[in-house]
């Protein structure tokens, strides 16, 4: 089986940050706004670096998104900067006709989603997000796996003509994809290759499926490990092509179970080719304080959880 | 320059635009339509510089947002006798498959349009995103929008008004039609807005008032006066004191035809009382 090596823990949000700033040098379209989370979205370098091209829009979200639809009259491409439930949840209706339907080229960049943004608890740990996002007509979906990924995907999405929403978290978590990787939009990376399962992983979890199948490996099972960084459009090709080999999938995110990816990959296999799966991801609940480490363990996301889930879904073949 | 009559000549064609628009498909919102047909008027034969030959990105042009996107039957009628499509497509307003949908959007492709709108409150937010980027183009032309009163109980706006005087957008105008009508009764019973003029100066804005804003002459230059306040480090916001329903006895002073068409007898009534003059499409 293939080995990735963690080349050392990173926070995706400064993946962000620094494929921001290499923007700013290399695409003079590109503005960003920022809802008084400058330092924790990592856009000091941007700000200090293109002050013109900076707008700090104090704590109003609808605000913002709504001049990041009116600033791509006249050629910019805006980047919005908060957490993800101020991104999304707050805010879904000024991205649904601002954004979405007048079909504007923002993209709405989203730190701290999900239940590793740790101790400041529920109010802040969106797990609906990427279900939200995903059902606008339009609207690319993307929730990057490391932080050489998140630069990657950061320069990528503003050589993309339309709304983008870009997900990404706050812990360090491990750095494992190449740093001079192409980032293409709509693809999955295929990262094992195996016959007994296929675990399909978004975000920080494809790490958690990566380590889940060198497990498997011990105990003789090979599991294809498939890397979805874009919730929608999603890569049906990829997802079919290795279920047909294996039989059966786990879908891992963090996220709820209800609109996630896990569902979307369901709905491409019950059309297509309707074969067992099991889910990791929360199962429609709230999250709570605790470490980023406390709350995998407590709620299920993580290698061992995969490990039981693909041993699950194996049986059900 | 067109003279008053040609413009009052306008505005009575655009009122009868209105209401056969509403009428032919039974829905729609004549009432603050018709007391907004003076100033898209003055906007649009002679306040703005545009183009026709329709460019989202709008460079080197002025830009108009309209936040209140169900007064579409006085935008779409101004637009058209404004070169943007041609008048016959009236006739497909709010019909399947029509570009002239119910609230005005973009994703139709109807010239003019720049925004969609209609859940209510958006579009100041966008007017500054737009006034920033013509700073940053280096574009002198200037951001129009307008905003119904009702309107600005939604707190986004409050957001946009804080933003725009704090950071000096001062290449924009926004209007705000003061009608004092909503959808459930007047403004001062629904959810009072207070003195708007007290409160957008308190933000930080260049504050005008229009007292007669269907009066042709008084709205250009209520505009003009608007324009020679900006470049001055602040927005400036029109108060533009309106009547619903304007030009239509029946329809006006009343929340009554907010949304609501008039049926054949009282269509005939009201056309009766706004002679044709450049044609009927």
């Amino acid at each position: 089986m293939k080995k990735y090596i963690d080349t050392g823990k990173k926070d995706t949000r400064s993946g962000f940050g620094a494929g921001l700033e290499e923007l700013g040098k290399k695409n003079e379209n590109v503005v960003a706004l920022c809802a008084d989370l400058t330092g924790s979205l990592k856009m000091d370098a941007f700000k200090n670096n293109h002050p013109e091209r900076f707008f700090q829009v104090g704590i109003a979200e609808a605000n913002m998104i709504g001049m990041a639809a009116g600033m791509t009259i006249g050629g910019k491409i805006p980047f919005t900067g908060t957490f993800a439930n101020f991104s999304t949840g707050r805010v879904y209706d000024q991205i649904r006709q601002s954004v979405a339907y007048s079909g504007k080229n923002v993209k709405i960049c989203a730190s701290h989603a999900g239940l590793t943004l740790g101790e400041d608890g529920a109010t802040h740990q969106i797990l609906e997000d990427l279900g939200l996002m995903k059902m606008l007509p339009g609207m690319t979906v993307i929730n990057t796996c490391d932080y050489n990924q998140t630069k990657a995907a950061t320069l990528a999405i503003a050589e993309h003509d339309g709304p983008v929403y870009l997900r990404f978290g706050r812990p360090k978590v491990a750095n494992f994809t190449p740093e001079d990787q192409n980032f293409e939009i709509g693809k999955a990376v295929q990262l094992t290759e195996g016959n007994d399962v296929t675990i399909i992983a978004t975000g920080h979890l494809v790490w958690e499926a990566l380590q889940a199948a060198e497990t498997l490996a011990k105990e003789g099972i090979t599991a294809e490990v498939i890397n979805i960084h874009t919730i929608k459009p999603l890569d049906a090709d990829a997802i079919l092509a290795s279920v047909r080999k294996t039989g059966c999938v786990v879908t891992a995110e963090e996220h709820n179970y209800l609109g996630g990816l896990g569902e979307s990959v369901a709905r491409v296999l019950s059309t297509e080719h309707p074969s067992p799966q099991e889910f990791i991801a929360t199962k429609d609940t709230f999250g709570e304080s605790g470490t980023p480490e406390q709350l995998m363990e407590k709620y299920g996301l993580n290698a061992k959880s995969i490990v039981a889930a693909s041993k699950k879904v194996i049986q059900r073949k | 320059m067109a003279n008053t009559t040609q413009l009052e000549d306008f505005v009575t064609q655009v009122r009868r635009d209105i209401l056969r628009q509403v009428h032919k498909v039974n829905s729609g919102h004549p009432g603050g339509s018709l007391g907004c047909a003076e100033f898209f008027t003055a906007l649009y034969q002679e306040i703005m510089d545009y183009s026709t030959d329709f460019k989202m990105d709008g460079k080197n042009e002025d830009l108009f947002f309209l936040s209140n996107g169900h007064i579409s039957p006085v935008y779409y009628s101004v637009l058209a006798r404004s070169g943007f499509f041609p008048v016959d497509e009236l006739n497909t307003f709010r019909l399947i498959d029509s570009r002239l949908q119910g609230h005005p959007t973009t994703h139709e492709n109807l010239p003019g349009v720049r925004i969609a709108s209609g859940s209510l409150g958006q579009g100041m937010s966008v007017a500054i995103g737009a006034a920033q980027t013509k700073k940053l183009n280096k574009d002198k032309h200037l951001v129009y929008s307008l905003h119904g009163d009702g309107e600005l109980q939604e707190g986004q706006n409050w957001e946009a008004i804080m933003y725009a005087a704090g950071n000096q957008v001062d290449n924009l105008i926004a209007t705000v039609d003061l009608n004092g009508q909503q959808i459930d009764g007047s403004t001062d019973r629904v959810l009072p807005l207070g003195n708007l003029k007290d409160k957008f100066e308190a933000f930080g804005w260049e504050v005008l008032e229009v007292k007669n804003g269907n009066n042709i002459t008084e709205v250009i230059q209520g505009l003009q006066d608007a324009k020679e306040k900006t470049g001055q480090g602040k927005p400036v916001c029109i108060l533009l004191h309106t009547v619903m329903g304007n030009g239509v006895d029946f329809m006006m002073h009343t929340h009554e035809w907010h949304g609501k068409a008039p049926n054949d007898e009282q269509l005939e009534k009201a056309l009766a009382q706004n002679p044709e003059t450049l044609g009927d499409y």
